[in-house]
Parts: C-alpha cells; structure tokens; sequence
C-alpha cells in the first residue's frame, strides 16, 4: 500500500489506468455496473411502456419487438419492469452499504486507535453478530416492524456495520506502527486527527472493494426479501417481488420467472467482477475473506 | 488444550448470554400486544387484562427474562401462545425437516466443490481452470431462490420427476420425504458449492506456493503425491472453516427455499410466529439457531487446536 501523497495522486491515476486497461474482471464488472445505473437513472424519466398502467389483451405475451421481455399477467411489458425494479435494488443495497460504512468504519478505527478493552469490546460484539444468521434476522426485522423498502435496508445495513468495522479495524491496525504514523504523533497530532488525515486515506482502497462486495450481497439479500414479501411493497417494483408473482404463473408462463432471475444475475455477477478487479488494481497482496 | 477449551467454551457461553439479552430485548419493543392479538378485535379490555394476567405479561421485564432464561437452561423453551404446546415440541417437528435439508445441501456443496476446487488448483492457468472460476462466478451471483424455481419448472412441472413442494413426513418412509428434499437441497448447495469451491482452490495455491511443497517437489516426488498426502491436508483447514459457517448458514438459509417449495420447516415456523406474534417461539428458534452457530464455530476452533497446537497459545 502506498502511503497517501497528494503529489502522487496525479501519477497514481495513471498507474491505475495503465492496469486498468490490462485487467478484463474490472473492465466487464465496470461496463456492466455502468449499464445496470445508467438503465436505473433513465427509469426515472423514461421507460418504454408505462408499468402501472394495465392492459389485459396483451397479456402473458413471449419475447417479441414491441415487447423485449414479453409481458405479464396484467400485460405489463416486463422490461420496463426490470428497469424500475434496478432503482429499487440498487437504492436498497447502496443505502445499507452507506450505513456500514458511516457507523461501521469510525467504530472499527475508534477500536484500532484505542486499543485494550474498548477493542476487545468491539471484536466479542461484532462475534455476537456475526453469530446471528444475518437472512433469519432481516426476515425478522422487516416481519416485526413491518415489511417495507426502509425497514429492508435498515435490516441489510444492521449487518454491515460489523463487516466493516473489522475490515477498518484490521486495516488501521497494520497501519498504527508505521513511521509516517509515529511521524504524526510525534508531530502532536492526536488519534482522531491521525486517523482522519493519515489511516482513512490509506485504508479507502479497502473499504471500497469491500464496499462493492456488501453492495452484491445487498442486492440478493433485497432480492430474498421482496420475494418473500418483506421487501418493497405495492405499487413499486423490485425482481423479487416480481419473481413470486412469477412462481404463481409458473405452470403456464415459465418466461416470467427468467427476466427478473436474469437481472438479479447480470448485476450482482457485475458487482462481484468490479470488486475483484478494483482488489486486485488497488493491492495485489489483498486476499480476499472468505 | 483444556485450558484453551475452557476459555473457548467460557467465550461461548458468554456470547450465548448476551445474545440471549439482545433477542428477548428486541422483540420486548415489538410493537403489538400479543393478549390483544390472540382475542381478536372484539375483545373487551377485561378480557385482554385477564390474559396478559394468565400469560404472565404484566410481571417486570427483568423478572420475565430471567424466568425464560432459567427454563431455556433447562430444556424448557415455554409455551406457544398460539398452539397451547410446548415450543421444543414444535422445534422439534420442524427440525426434522430443517436439519436433513440442511445436511442434504451441506453433503452436496462439498461433494460438488472439493473435487472442483483440487481439479482447479491442480490446473491453474488452463482453460479448464478458467472455465470452473468463471463457472463459480455465476453460481455465486444467482439466487438460490430463482434457481429453485427453474428446478421445479423442470423437474417438477415438466418432467414430474419430484413433486414441486410439500413435505409427506418421515412416517411415509424414507423415499418420499428424501424425494421431497432434493430439489430444495440442490438449489441451497449451488450458491454454497460455488463459494466453497473457491476457498477450497485458493487454499489449496496458498499451500502449494509453502517451501515444505518445493521441498518435497525437488526430492522427485509425483506431482499427484504431493497434491493428494502434502498439500491437501494443511488447505483443509479454511475449508473447515467455511463448512462450519456454511451449516449454520443453510440452517437458516433454509427459511427463503421453504418458502418456494412449501416446506413446514423452521422458517415457516418463523415466519407464522411472528404474524400472530407469538414471540417465545420466536425466541426460541433464534436463539436455537445462534447457539448452533456458536458451538458449531467452537467446535471447529477445537479441532483446530487439536490439528494445530501453535493455535492453543492465542
């Protein structure tokens, strides 16, 4: 890992497109997360049919020109559906990834700067957690206190606080010994100004390959949800939801169930190629967790 | 070693504790009254009064959780409020659906990853390799839920190979049931397989790339000698890890499959107890679950230690 120097950011960017160009997991994960937030951002103004408007003769119809995907069993064109469902999946995931981030990372470098039992507080904590089988406990939250996109993320972002604060924590731990950090505290310079100026420039990298990881699991796990009913809610559209409804077709119109599946496929099959080409872009001796 | 084991179990226990706390705690602000439930709308508050009387609800918080602690201690789970039954006795009808499943998926992850994960890192770099990694890639990204779908679309709608969902019970005999869970068991497995499979390659490399490998390399030994007796047995030891992660993953992960093919399982017995808010089932299948996590996770640690002395000191 490099140390952070603002002069070197230039040089640093070039290095990184030279490798970019170089590196095929980044640039196909990198195309395909381009097309899935560019397919999301132009569900906002456009998409080719009007998914709440219902048109029964056209129902249940197979692929064709006017109709990509085919339609539904309220002749919706699914396409236009799997451009609305992307806002949904990727507003969830990207939220939960925010809260693990924001919650997660100042509790894990808090602990790596404090060390002693403030630490040790922090890892038998984040081991009680990690104890809970996390789809069990999202089911539970959104049941409990009711189904919902926003009760769906907070019980995705509950779960990434942990994985965050550790890779933080691990991260900043290696860095707290070096002799630019000795540097800085020589210099006076206290732990919260040491971790802001020096540990989180350092540990970004990290954060954001994991970043891109949780956002994949973010998007199944909002998958699951919807499906079983506890995600987003009538009248907005999200792939699992649209896959259950397909289960009830599944007898007479299978080619329901293949859009959405496909969808959820394609986007998390993206993210999971950007998060290995960026790891391998920004720390060839990063291995991955598990 | 039992010096170690014993602090182990000790962390164990603790974090049984407190997960014990953060369970009865959160569903306490579960809003809802479960007396108010039970009795429907019409209920008078008399009515409603008297039942939160009998059921115990107006005792104080601290008193009711150590009550439910003691009798957990004891084997005791308590009462459905719904069912009028003990709850290890609906835990137990429904784990006998739940822990084959999990089993089953579990047997068929590991049959289908170890043997992709040897080929693999035996042949890194070919195209084989490429194929099996890109192969893996994909199972990690699809839902083990759409894949079950598909798999009853086939085998179920199409061929009428399986029956598409329903649990006959284990009275039916062995084949029936078994015939019920293969489906579910091989759309759990493929997600899992895919991860297990990649751990199981990149352990593998790591050891392969140990001086103790080149070692036995340059004395002439075969190439497969040293894969199968040298290297094999240290790169198993991430994949232990992952399998014991992955078992109480599966035991949970089964509430979303059990769903898709209608299996009165675990989660549907979740999923019903929270609707009629009948929290001490709640409870007890969650901490059910947690606790085979964390002796499952102890239990691997154990054997590590066992395998590995240089862990005891830690």
């Amino acid at each position: 890992m490099t140390d952070h120097l603002v002069a070197a950011e230039h040089e640093d960017w070039r290095l990184f497109l030279r490798k970019a160009s170089a590196n095929r997991s980044f640039q196909a994960g990198a195309i395909i997360t381009l097309f899935i937030v560019i397919m999301a951002a132009v569900s906002l103004v456009w998409t080719p049919y009007d998914v709440s408007k219902l048109t029964i003769p056209d129902r249940l119809q197979g692929p064709s020109w006017a109709h990509w995907f085919g339609t539904d069993h309220f002749g919706r064109d699914i396409f236009s559906m799997i451009m609305e469902g992307s806002r949904n999946s990727i507003a969830v995931a990207l939220i939960a990834v925010g809260i693990g981030i924001v919650i997660g990372v100042p509790i894990g470098c808090w602990a790596a700067a404090k060390r002693g039992w403030i630490d040790e507080v922090f890892m038998r904590t984040s081991d009680i957690i990690f104890a809970f089988p996390a789809l069990l406990s999202a089911v539970m939250i959104t049941a409990i206190f009711g189904p919902g996109a926003v009760n769906a993320i907070v019980a995705i972002g509950i779960f990434n606080i942990p994985v965050f604060a550790r890779v933080a924590r691990g991260a900043a731990l290696s860095l707290w010994p070096r002799e630019f950090i000795l540097a800085a505290r020589a210099a006076g310079k206290g732990p919260a100004r040491i971790t802001a100026e020096h540990i989180l420039p350092n540990i970004a990298n990290l954060l954001l390959v994991q970043g891109t990881i949780q956002f994949s699991l973010g998007i199944l796990a909002e998958a699951g949800l919807s499906y079983v009913g506890l995600g987003a809610q009538p009248p907005a559209t999200s792939w699992g939801r649209m896959l259950a409804e397909a289960q009830t077709m599944m007898a007479i119109a299978p080619q329901m169930a293949i859009a959405p599946g496909i969808a959820i496929i394609v986007t998390v099959l993206g993210l999971n190629l950007l998060g290995d080409g960026l790891r391998d872009l920004l720390d060839p001796k990063l291995r991955r967790e598990r | 070693m039992l010096a170690y084991a014993a602090r182990r179990l000790l962390i164990v226990l603790v974090t049984l504790l407190v997960a014990s706390v953060i369970v009865f705690f959160v569903l306490e602000i579960v809003p809802g009254d479960p007396a108010r439930l039970m009795l429907g709308l019409n209920a008078t508050e008399d009515a409603v009064r008297a039942l939160r009387e009998q059921m115990g609800l107006n005792e104080p918080v601290l008193t009711r959780y150590i009550s439910w602690l003691v009798g957990m201690a004891r084997g005791d789970f308590g009462e459905s409020l719904t069912y009028s039954v003990p709850v290890t006795e609906l835990i137990a009808d429904r784990v006998v659906v739940s822990l084959p499943l999990a089993l089953l998926a579990l047997g068929l992850s590991t049959a289908i990853a170890i043997p992709v994960g040897i080929f693999t890192a035996a042949r890194r770099g070919t195209r084989a390799d490429t194929a099996a990694m890109a192969g893996t890639q994909l199972g990690i990204a699809i839902p083990n839920f759409w894949f079950a779908l598909l798999l009853v679309y086939v085998f179920a709608v199409t061929l009428q190979w399986v029956p598409a969902g329903g649990f006959p019970g284990w009275d039916e005999g062995l084949w029936p049931g078994l015939r019920a869970l293969i489906l579910p068991a091989i759309a759990l497995a493929l997600p899992q397989a895919a991860i297990l499979a990649r751990v199981a390659r990149s352990a593998l490399l790591e050891t392969l790339a140990e001086d103790y490998i080149r070692t036995a390399r340059a004395k002439g030994l075969p190439a497969n000698i040293v894969l199968w007796r040298h290297a094999l047995r240290n790169a198993m030891i991430p994949v232990l890890t992952i399998l014991g992660l992955q078992f109480a993953f599966l035991l949970a992960g089964t509430i979303i499959i059990e769903n898709v093919f209608f299996l009165p399982g675990l989660g549907q017995l979740v999923f019903q107890a929270i609707n009629q808010r009948d929290l001490i089932v709640v409870e007890g299948v969650v901490v059910l679950l947690v606790g085979t996590v964390v002796i499952v996770n102890f239990l691997v640690d154990l054997a590590y230690a066992w395998a590995d002395p240089r862990l005891r000191r830690r």
